[in-house]
């Protein structure tokens, strides 16, 4: 009973530290030259640096979710151009805001984590505050404004990831080329679209704070620093599917 | 000149600053000495105001620092150099952009301003050749030296090395010893050193406070650390044979 308490505390006083953090990194802002060339490097090295994997996943992912709708299809009253519509919103609802934000916590997370912490370890963070920097908005806040450069991320998923489900349809033999297009256009809802955007902005929120509090906050050494790169993976992951639930009730229910 | 009364900082359960006080004069190499433990680097972090103590004061040149406003302690801390044990250089940043970056980040200056100004510290410190070259690049030594121009490049008034010569061999040892004592003079800087050193504690100690389980033990000069009949002192500074054979030629020259 006590163990459970104060195992319920830990998450409580974590939960209240993080939006503290999240406070912090807001005050006392870095001249903006060198905010501006931290903010450009944190794009080229979360958002540039991350557009390979992302590629390469949403392409294989359109591809399978269209080769799976297909076999799952046999009813030859069911028109083939469902393939195209089935595969166009599974990518634009999750698989691409959703799917690809739960590898960008592991990509960029873990980078994110890791770096902070590696700093954390070797005292670079006390020598930025005992400079008068304000450490989490000088380490913190490039990383959240580069993350709003994650939804242009997202898009080309999209993109990619309904390309790579035409290919398989088209090539693979599952679906006609036009009647996969026909059921892309099929009862298209803009909404979607923004509803995908604004989890991918929520989210992305999440992939640079959350690794950032398990850096900055880590004790220890080396060995501290890879396990604090796991959990933040963890709990960055659990954070966007329970939000992901949220946003869904509260968007499209 | 930094007075320090009656400083308590405990965590958790563990109390390990019990009520210090002592003093820290300008243009003086001050070191802090004690075994591991001892609470010597939360003793300096405080002097920092990396961690604010319970109870008791720090006063820098007239200044409470419990009585400053936020803004009024950014100022302070802008006054105050630090050289941490593993160097803290920031991994990213060439040896030129790790000195650069408290004048980047506090002045208004040029960049060729800052440039002339990384320029001196840099031949002061004896390091020429290495302005592009990254921390991961350099030796210890070579570190040490960059982490000393970087906390002097914005003429600091107080300066504190967490064990500036740990890892160093003893010839580079000597020289970084050397060389916080000779800005020290230079600058009139208040130095505080904290080492297990016993070369430093000898060579450049103008003043020596020996802390023991989170009380200061004694306090006093090179010089008087040779004569000290304090049991701890003398156990922790001869630890070795060869240091004990050293002080007892010392008393038997005296007498």
């Amino acid at each position: 009973m006590q163990y459970s308490y104060f195992y319920q505390m830990n998450y409580l006083e974590a939960i209240g530290r993080y939006f503290i953090m999240v406070w912090e990194v807001f005050k006392k802002p870095t001249k903006w030259p060198i905010m501006r060339s931290l903010i450009l490097k944190e794009i080229d090295e979360l958002i540039f640096g991350s557009l390979g994997i992302i590629i390469f996943i949403s392409f294989f992912i359109g591809g399978v979710v269209t080769i799976q709708t297909a076999l799952n299809l046999n009813s030859p009253l069911i028109p083939k151009s469902l393939i195209g519509f089935a595969t166009r919103q599974s990518v634009i609802l999750e698989f691409a805001p959703t799917f690809t934000s739960i590898i960008m916590a592991g990509k960029v997370g873990s980078y994110i984590t890791s770096s902070i912490g590696t700093m954390k370890v070797t005292e670079q963070i006390d020598a930025l505050e005992v400079m008068g920097v304000n450490s989490l908005n000088y380490l913190v806040f490039p990383k959240i404004i580069a993350m709003l450069m994650y939804p242009f991320a997202v898009a080309l998923a999209m993109y990619v990831g309904i390309f790579g489900g035409w290919i398989a349809g088209a090539f693979g033999g599952y679906a006609p080329s036009g009647e996969f297009v026909k059921g892309l256009q099929l009862d298209f809802i803009p909404f979607h679209v923004t509803y995908a955007f604004i989890k991918t902005v929520v989210f992305a929120f999440i992939i640079a704070t959350i690794p950032s509090y398990h850096g900055f906050y880590m004790k220890g050494g080396a060995l501290e620093v890879g396990k604090a790169s796991t959990t933040s993976f963890v709990w960055t992951s659990v954070v966007i599917i329970i939000l992901n639930y949220i946003l869904t009730q509260l968007l499209l229910g | 000149m930094i007075q320090v009364e009656d400083i308590h900082k405990s965590f958790g359960d563990t109390h390990v600053l019990k009520g210090i006080t002592t003093s820290f004069e300008q243009g003086k190499t001050n070191l802090v000495i004690g075994q591991s433990g001892s609470g010597k680097t939360v003793f300096l972090k405080c002097l920092l105001g990396l961690f604010e103590p319970e109870k008791g004061q720090i006063c820098y040149n007239g200044q409470f620092y419990s009585e400053l406003s936020i803004s009024e302690r950014r100022d302070l801390r802008q006054e105050m150099g630090m050289v941490f044990q593993g160097s803290a250089l920031f991994d990213s940043m060439t040896v030129e952009g790790n000195v650069m970056f408290p004048l980047e980040m506090f002045t208004k200056q040029s960049r060729a301003e800052m440039q002339d100004r990384v320029d001196f510290v840099l031949e002061r410190v004896n390091l020429v050749d290495a302005h592009k070259k990254f921390p991961s690049e350099i030796s210890g030594g070579m570190k040490k030296r960059v982490a000393i121009a970087r906390a002097i490049v914005m003429n600091p008034k107080y300066l504190f090395c967490d064990e500036p010569n740990s890892g160093l061999d003893p010839k580079t040892a000597i020289l970084i010893d050397n060389l916080i004592q000779e800005i020290t003079r230079e600058y009139n800087i208040t130095t505080v050193i904290n080492t297990h050193d016993m070369n430093s504690v000898m060579e450049i100690g103008e003043k020596i406070i020996f802390l023991k389980n989170g009380f200061k033990e004694w306090e006093g000069t090179n010089k008087e650390i040779f004569k000290t009949d304090n049991e701890a002192v003398t156990n922790f500074v001869y630890s070795s044979e060869l240091f004990k054979k050293v002080r007892q030629m010392y008393i038997e020259e005296r007498n």
